[in-house]
């Protein structure tokens, strides 16, 4: 027992101090925050207003086209035309098609008009051109104006549970697949960290010496859970300093430019094209209904225990995968393969399961521990017990813990043969043999 | 006294019998060799005695008792051909944990490390990394790292490989001074020159199983061909009647002989004087166990040969 302390902390002290550990613990935030920083930043500089010059006028058009201050500008002038719009400052000039008989209409532009400029432009042109025709038939605007308005707002359509919690759709999807991600990724980034540890030792020829005074499965647990420590503190230094970061962020961002921003939003809200950025600022938005109205107590520990079991899991299969392999680290490409797998179709099934979290592949994908740790995240963010039963919960759980005391078991045979092996790679085939044998 | 005792070891690979009942026993303080051509099974011997491999059949009695590899691993240390340390770590450190690893506390670990890398002349690299280091160093520091819990068992397969002579000398000393001071030492190696110096005792491995096992002196003596040597001041003209050995061969002022079956020494020296030849030396030519080496593993294929193995 003391031995395997003595490897945990070599493992976890080698990694902690290691310069990319720092680096990528406080990088990793930054960089997410700068993107999200960024792009709303982007999404608010870089839309261009656009002065468009409106000629010809068949006379409803002046009274029904409205501007919108921060794109789209519509004037009337009466002295502009093909020949001098680039002239007196206009990007485009929209005019009724003379060759046409049927009311077309045509923006002359020098360079083209993004199509963000394109739909605003047919929006407000089918909305004045109903208005016309509803005009002819002596319909006031007012009265259609209201009609709409009222059928809006008596159309809203809440989806109320059997728990009489009203379903908030948006945030478990985010927080399940969010979770799903994290789990996915780290999956990778400390699989593979154990799969290069334990290849560093066999190729360094330390295996040997290390051997002749540790039992090989007290080195394989010890690197697992060393490495198991370092994800943890790294996830933990993550959250806290992405919740200093949201916290804090509010105070560079100002009431001003939110607010701008979510006028910004508004215009786009009904132009096929103008939600482009908006995800960034629904997270944004977010931070604070994320405080309030989601079940944390019983999402983070979830999440921390299919971390650790999702981990624990995959980390001793990575950990025999290592010690199979030679130098050559393309060795490890056909190897793995068979322990990516897995990993990537749960992902696949995480992506169908949000959306679907009843349907038997998402059933089946939280219940199997291979693809469990992904998938059961995204369903239990969408509640428990009103998405996901407690049973199945509690079952998902068991299978996990057996599931990994099972490759555990396995792994701990193949790499008891496999880090001694020098010169030979050892093929799927054989390493069954080892487990099988003794 | 014997500190190691193998009874009748074997085990057995899917394709081959690595070893295959090899019995002998080690004295307590002595240095012994261990022998072999490459795949003769040492490494898997060694590893069984090292608590890395079970034994298929057969038993090892450390210090009297059963070896138990859990609590006596501590009493071993052990340098394996395939070394090597952690490229990224710290000398000093490395040095802590692997020390912690055979049993040692911290400071203790930290005292001893330091004497060592004092009688080494190795202080100014606690803070370095290994792959700062040579291969001549690196290896020192293996050494280090082997026999500093003081073991009372101390393996170490082919120690001076890559290492220049004044380092040899520096190690071979200190393998030396540790078995004065109560070590035992298995030393496995294909340099004969240095098994004839160090060792005390030695077992030949072939192809798994013990073909020879003796000490150094009387292992040369079984192989003995009966060859002297005869030095003269001046070669003696011809051989007259009728001499009781057969020439092998003259080199300078020597004289190369093989004494016929029945004849002795003496009875060489005697033909000399009555030819009125001037001696000036008479030595026995033992073989080295270079030759000795080759002599028994010559014929044997050079590389073993797969095989099922029904057991």
């Amino acid at each position: 027992m003391n031995k395997i302390w003595l490897v945990i902390q070599r493992e976890y002290l080698t990694r902690v101090r290691n310069k990319t550990f720092l680096l990528s613990t406080f990088l990793f935030p930054i960089i997410i925050i700068a993107f999200i920083v960024g792009s709303t930043f982007l999404a608010i500089n870089t839309r261009n207003k656009v002065k468009i010059a409106v000629v010809n006028d068949p006379g409803f058009l002046q009274k029904n086209l409205e501007s919108d201050s921060s794109s789209v500008i519509f004037e009337f002038p009466k002295d502009v035309n093909s020949s001098n719009y680039v002239a007196k400052g206009f990007a485009g000039i929209l005019k009724v098609n003379p060759d046409t008989a049927a009311n077309k209409y045509v923006i002359e532009s020098k360079k083209s008009l993004s199509m963000e400029t394109m739909n605003y432009v047919e929006g407000q042109m089918k909305k004045a051109i109903e208005y016309n025709i509803l005009q002819q038939k002596s319909i006031e605007r007012n009265l259609l104006d209201s009609i709409s308005n009222v059928s809006k707002e008596r159309a809203k359509v809440t989806n109320e549970l059997a728990t009489g919690k009203e379903a908030n759709n948006k945030l478990p999807y985010i927080i399940g697949f969010g979770c799903g991600i994290i789990i996915y990724i780290t999956m990778f980034i400390f699989g593979g960290m154990v799969m290069r540890g334990v290849m560093e030792e066999k190729t360094s020829r330390i295996a040997e010496v290390i051997v002749s005074s540790v039992k090989p499965f007290q080195l394989m647990m010890g690197k697992i859970i060393g490495i198991a420590a370092v994800g943890l503190t790294q996830l933990l230094l993550w959250i806290i300093f992405i919740a200093i970061l949201v916290n804090i962020l509010p105070l560079f961002i100002s009431a001003d430019t939110l607010h701008q921003f979510q006028q910004a939003q508004q215009a786009q809200q009904g132009l096929p094209g103008g939600s482009n950025n908006s995800a960034a600022l629904q997270m944004l938005q977010a931070t604070d209904t994320f405080k309030t109205e989601v079940n944390w107590s019983l999402i983070i520990p979830c999440f921390l225990f299919y971390f650790l079991g999702g981990y624990l899991f995959y980390a001793a299969l990575f950990a025999s995968v290592g010690s199979v392999i030679n130098e050559d680290p393309q060795e490890a490409q056909s190897l793995m393969l068979p322990i990516m797998m897995p990993i990537v179709f749960g992902f696949i099934i995480l992506s169908t399961s949000i959306e679907n979290p009843d349907s038997p592949a998402a059933f089946w994908g939280s219940i199997i521990p291979f693809t469990s740790p992904i998938v059961m995240m995204g369903r239990i963010a969408k509640g428990v017990p009103e998405v996901v039963p407690w049973w199945q919960l509690f079952l998902s759980m068991g299978m996990l813990i057996l599931g990994f005391i099972f490759t555990t078991w396995a792994a701990g045979k193949i790499y008891r043969t496999g880090i001694l092996l020098y010169g030979k790679k050892g093929t799927w085939k054989e390493m069954i043999k080892w487990i099988r044998r003794s | 006294m014997s500190l190691l005792e193998v009874q009748n070891l074997k085990k057995y690979f899917a394709t081959q019998k690595a070893v295959d009942d090899i019995s002998f026993s080690v004295n307590k303080g002595s240095i012994f060799g261990l022998l072999g051509p490459n795949g003769a099974g040492k490494t898997t011997l060694i590893r069984m005695i090292t608590g890395i491999f079970y034994p298929d059949e057969g038993q090892i009695l450390f210090d009297g008792k059963k070896f138990d590899p859990i609590n006596d691993v501590v009493h071993i240390g052990y340098m394996p051909e395939e070394r090597g340390l952690y490229k990224k770590m710290k000398i000093g450190e490395q040095a802590v944990y692997l020390a912690q690893l055979k049993g040692l506390k911290k400071n203790e670990a930290m005292t001893k490390i330091k004497e060592w890398f004092v009688k080494f002349e190795m202080q100014s690299w606690w803070a370095k990394k290994v792959e700062d280091l040579s291969k001549g160093m690196s290896q020192k520091l293996q050494f280090v790292t082997t026999v500093l819990h003081e073991p009372k068992l101390i393996i170490l397969d082919e120690p001076f490989s890559g290492l220049d002579p004044v380092n040899s000398n520096l190690i071979k000393d200190e393998i030396y001074n540790l078995a004065q001071r109560g070590s035992t030492i298995i030393f496995s190696t294909h340099r004969m020159e240095q098994v004839e110096e160090i060792c005390d005792h030695i077992i030949l491995v072939n192809k798994g199983q013990k073909i020879l096992d003796g000490t150094v002196k009387g292992v040369k003596h079984q192989f003995k061909e009966d060859l002297f040597s005869i030095g003269f001041e001046e070669i003696p003209a011809g051989l007259n009647g009728n001499p009781p050995f057969e020439m092998v061969g003259t080199k300078d002022h020597q004289y190369v002989v093989k004494i016929k079956e029945g004849f002795k020494p003496a009875d060489v020296l005697n033909y000399f004087l009555q030819q009125g030849a001037k001696i000036i030396s008479f030595n026995e030519m033992l073989p080295s166990l270079s030759d000795i080496f080759i002599k028994l593993v010559e014929g044997t294929p050079l590389t073993r040969q797969f095989q099922a193995i029904t057991a």
